[in-house]
């Protein structure tokens, strides 16, 4: 989406797919979703559930919040069953 | 050429198989159905070979269709009134979307109280959704402007959807002789839907994510309506060459019935405006000055056209199939948004004729011209008047 002036757009709303990952919509979050790892039994639960697929399995199986595009819905504290994310005011 | 007596949805059929169309999509409804039950049989007996998608409401009819025709494919739905209204949020979209959608809508009244007859209400409504809209006065003009909606839409510098209007029952079922082009006249015409962003696995794009306030929303509006300008010189272009291969043309965004020296002008769209040319003869031949012009097409609003063709006329009267509820009639407001500034100011009125399929007679329209005549002589009565209301 690097267009200089409206001649440059094109007709439609046609993107390049990378062009979803311009706008970082973690800019949007009031609450941040803070993971306590001892807690985490890596049911992957969170994963599943996150709207928005803000939260990345590691390679070493943990799993950590993409804070570039996670909004601070909270979904994920809400159904972890360890009760390992806890959502905490952003500043 | 072969000459066909048929119903004005019978016409629209044979124009979406003329312009091979290679998916439709439609919901059921009265005044409407018929032109896609005509268009099942002639997929359904090899004659069209279109894909034919059933499906559960309007909404989704021409959602399929935005989608087959970002895939490349040119597409037809056809609906009507509650149907029109349903689809209201997909109008945006495919205007958006820049897919050129093509539809036929028999404009029918809305609901409550139930009324399935002519009434334009539904169409304008969907005014401000991106759409080119066209009124059709005879069944051969539906077909032709099938065709030729098929040209201007898909064109490069327009790209956008398009529905040509019947009134309800006068176009939708009453038959008329029809002649019905030749294909390949019609393919020398028509070529191909070129689609300039077709959906491709091998250079994939995303269509219509997220474009926020200090992104390209506004540009990509913008667009639009240069776009719709772009669409005006391509109806009149169309048109002209339409006539060059088929012998048959429409003026373009307006028709002029004798009304270069008419002292009573009256301005109407559909069928009613048939009917006019009759009462415009019959005033003429008792020596008043009488003239008609039809609103072809409602957007692009042919503003200049109007001017233009309004210059000499002392009175002019605006019939409208509909109402604007709060304001007045649709035409009435665009047509003294167009001539103002333009032109001295002239004696202008405007009529609220034919509300739900009401008839509107030639001793409708004689009244009409007779209440213009008097504005004329004494000045304007009032400014809108429902005429034939059971008073």
């Amino acid at each position: 989406m690097a267009f200089k002036s409206v001649k440059d757009v094109p007709l439609g709303p046609y993107c390049h797919l990378e062009s979803t990952l311009i706008n970082k919509t973690g800019e949007w979050r009031n609450m941040r979703p803070v993971l306590d790892r001892s807690k985490c039994i890596r049911c992957y639960i969170c994963w599943k559930f996150c709207p928005d697929v803000a939260i990345k399995i590691l390679p070493d199986g943990n799993i950590e919040h993409d804070y570039e595009f996670c909004k601070g819905c909270g979904i994920c504290a809400n159904e972890c069953p360890k009760k390992a994310i806890t959502m905490v005011r952003e500043e | 050429m072969v000459k066909k007596v048929i119903t004005g949805n019978s016409a629209a059929a044979y124009g979406v198989k003329l312009a091979r169309v290679q998916v439709v999509s439609a919901y059921p409804i009265t005044p409407q159905t018929t032109v896609v039950e005509k268009l099942a049989d002639f997929v359904a007996n090899g004659e069209l070979n279109a894909r034919f998608v059933n499906v559960e409401s309007e909404h989704s009819a021409l959602a399929a269709l935005i989608s087959a025709s970002l895939g490349g494919a040119r597409t037809f739905t056809a609906t009507s009134a509650h149907g029109l209204a349903l689809m209201h949020e997909m109008m945006h979209w495919a205007a958006g979307a820049r897919t050129p959608v093509v539809m036929v809508n028999v404009n029918r009244a809305m609901g409550p109280p139930w009324n399935i007859w002519a009434e334009m209400t539904d169409s304008i409504a969907q005014r401000d959704t991106g759409w080119i809209q066209f009124y059709g006065e005879s069944n051969q003009e539906v077909l032709d402007t099938m065709i030729q909606l098929y040209r201007i839409c898909e064109d490069k510098e327009v790209m956008l959807p398009g529905m040509i209007c019947e009134d309800a029952f006068y176009l939708s079922h009453t038959v008329l002789p029809v002649d019905i082009p030749e294909q390949e006249d019609v393919d020398r015409f028509l070529p191909p839907f070129e689609s300039a962003y077709k959906l491709d696995f091998d250079n994939p794009v995303s269509i219509g994510s997220l474009s926020m306030p200090h992104q390209w929303y506004m540009e990509l509006r913008y667009k639009i309506a240069e776009s719709m300008e772009n669409a005006r010189k391509k109806i009149v272009e169309v048109d002209r060459e339409f006539g060059k291969i088929f012998g048959r043309s429409y003026s373009g965004l307006v028709e002029n019935y004798r009304g270069d020296d008419a002292d009573l002008l009256l301005i109407c769209a559909g069928t009613m405006a048939s009917t006019a040319k009759d009462v415009v003869d019959e005033m003429r031949n008792e020596g008043v000055k009488a003239g008609l012009l039809r609103l072809r097409v409602f957007r692009p609003f042919p503003n200049a056209e109007i001017v233009n063709l309004v210059q000499n006329a002392k009175v002019i009267g605006v019939a409208d199939r509909s109402i604007s509820f709060g304001n007045q009639g649709p035409f009435f407001t665009e047509i003294k948004g167009a001539l103002y500034g333009k032109i001295p100011t002239k004696l202008l009125k405007n009529y609220i004729v034919g509300i739900g399929g009401r008839d509107v007679t030639t001793n409708t329209l004689k009244s009409i011209f007779r209440n213009m005549a008097s504005i004329k002589d004494h000045g304007l009565d009032e400014e809108v008047t429902w005429v034939d209301l059971k008073r």
